[in-house]
């Protein structure tokens, strides 16, 4: 397998949500990482919240369809976290010009812009969980998620029945969708 | 319960579990119904984002899930960071802050060795040689003595004979007529604290001087022959420059580090001095004790300066006083004494000449300074 070979084997693994491609990316770049956040005024467990951010934006990449590995996975990890980490400073206005290496970085303000807003909705989706309450949060997360089927939800939950469970599932949906939606409104 | 029933179709159609039947008829159903319509695009919208939050969670719980794994490898640098670790992240962390307090300490120490040795001129001193020669070698005084004696036997004499001086010299430098009245140019540290002062041409005939002007600033002295036998001489062939002479200029001197006059040649390296000093040129010439107040002469048969001094340390490297100092010499000179018109000559008959002839002509005009 060539270099090319190997990085669009991981951004398959990556998105299929593979344990062992995200390690393998995880121990070739975040050193790197590591070291350009600290030598720019940051801690390590700042890199390690950049690295997260990046390799979600890597993840959204890889899902897309369009998606085409237009440089090695190393560039583009450096060029994601380079920018956020310089955003982050410069919101916290810790921002010096600072040591720049000379490693090569390709654009990617539209990634992140778009990871932003993807970010937004997760929070949204997260807080209309949370604010729908128990049992809903658990029973939509059961079905939707875990995609369990309606007589295990039923049994878990207690329900007699898989319609009584398909009922109450119902019901949960209709008060999720009422919020996330009054919320994404507010947002727009 | 219609809705839940279409929300349940929707989910169903969106998951691919339904009939071939079915999906037509649903199609059809969204295609004549805009509420369903636009119902079942929300909830697909809908579905999209809770999709995608949960893959995101799960992403997220791996991600996580290989973090710890690497950091209890000690691969990913733990929270609190221990030992050697600890000190590399410090030292990345702070090493432009510490460049700076040591960039600052450097200044401060340099800044403060300047001003410490600004105003410690004695130290200056102690680096730079005044070219004076005070070893005058023992041949020379025997011969001194010698031609006293001779002097003495022959006595009295029939014919009468110039008064020669009779002393014994423990300094020799260098110095140059800047008016045929006797009035000859060398440096102040040549004859500081001399009792007697001789001046010597080149034929050997030997006058006495006194200064007449001494400034222990610029280094300059304005000698003035008192000797009666000291016949006034015209037609100095040199002038003075007035402006700053050019860097790279070819430059020769004549002087006396002998009891003969001995010719160096070099170039003009820098436009000021020991530790700055405008008052100076740094030149590059071969020169020894005995140099001191020569003449620095550039092509043209201009005098561009008077040799001073050189540093101890460093080889070639002359330092001249620039003439324009010669200037203001004289117009202190002119202020304080009602001495006779002192006037440097205007005309220049170097130029033009080649090299030789240039010192054949400039040579006579050049004098020993000697005296104790």
């Amino acid at each position: 397998m060539n270099i090319y070979e190997q990085e669009k084997a991981l951004l398959e693994g990556l998105a299929a949500n593979d344990t062992n491609a995200i390690e393998t990316i995880y121990r070739e770049n975040y050193n790197t990482i590591q070291a350009f956040v600290v030598k720019n005024n940051g801690y390590p467990e700042d890199a390690r919240d950049i690295f997260q951010e990046a390799m979600i934006v890597l993840f959204e990449k890889a899902k897309s369809s369009s998606f085409v590995l237009s440089c090695q996975i190393r560039t583009y990890l450096y060029s994601v976290c380079r920018r956020l980490w310089l955003k982050k400073l410069q919101q916290q206005n810790r921002y010096n010009p600072a040591i720049e290496t000379l490693k090569e970085t390709i654009p990617v303000e539209d990634e992140i812009e778009a990871h932003e807003k993807m970010n937004a909705d997760f929070n949204l989706m997260e807080k209309a969980l949370i604010k729908i309450g128990e049992p809903c949060k658990s029973i939509l997360e059961a079905y939707y998620i875990q995609k369990k089927s309606m007589p295990e939800i039923a049994e878990t939950f207690g329900y007699t029945n898989a319609d009584n469970a398909k009922t109450q599932k119902y019901k949960c949906l209709v008060r999720l969708k009422k919020i996330f939606f009054a919320q994404y409104k507010n947002g727009e | 319960m219609e809705d839940s029933l279409l929300l349940d179709a929707i989910e169903r159609y969106r998951n691919g579990e339904m009939s071939p039947q079915e999906k037509i008829f649903f199609e059809e159903l969204r295609k004549n119904n805009p509420d369903i319509d636009q119902l079942a695009a929300e909830h697909n919208f809908f579905l999209g984002e809770l999709e995608k939050m949960s893959e995101i969670k799960t992403y997220r719980h791996n991600l996580n899930e290989v973090e710890n794994k690497l950091t209890n490898e000690g691969i990913i640098s733990g929270k609190g960071a221990k030992g050697k670790s600890k000190i590399v992240y410090l030292w990345n962390r702070y090493r432009r802050t510490i460049a700076v307090a040591a960039s600052i300490a450097g200044i401060v120490s340099i800044s403060t060795a300047t001003i410490v040795s600004m105003y410690s001129e004695k130290q200056k001193v102690a680096i730079i040689t005044p070219l004076v020669d005070h070893k005058l070698n023992q041949f020379e005084r025997k011969l001194n003595q010698i031609e006293n004696k001779v002097n003495e036997a022959s006595a009295p004499p029939l014919v009468k004979l110039p008064v020669k001086p009779k002393l014994e010299a423990n300094f020799r430098a260098t110095g140059f007529l800047v008016d045929g009245n006797g009035y000859i140019i060398t440096n102040a540290h040549v004859v500081n604290n001399a009792r007697n002062i001789i001046v010597e041409n080149k034929k050997g005939d030997q006058f006495f001087s006194k200064a007449v002007y001494v400034n222990k600033t610029t280094d300059l002295a304005i000698l003035k022959i008192i000797d009666t036998s000291f016949k006034k001489v015209s037609g100095l062939p040199y002038t003075f420059l007035k402006s700053s002479a050019e860097l790279g200029e070819h430059i020769f001197t004549l002087g006396y580090p002998r009891e003969e006059v001995v010719y160096g040649e070099g170039y003009l390296s820098a436009n000021s001095g020991y530790f700055g000093d405008t008052t100076s040129y740094q030149i590059s010439i071969s020169v020894n004790p005995g140099n001191s107040g020569g003449p620095v002469v550039n092509k043209n048969g201009d005098i561009i300066g008077i040799i001073s001094s050189k540093e101890t340390n460093a080889d070639g490297v002359v330092f001249a006083i620039k003439s324009k100092n010669i200037y203001s010499a004289l117009d202190e000179i002119k202020k304080d004494k009602k001495a006779e018109s002192l006037k440097l000559s205007s005309v220049n008959s170097l130029k033009g000449l080649d090299r030789v002839q240039q010192i054949k002509k400039l040579e006579d005009f050049v004098y020993m300074v000697k005296g104790n």
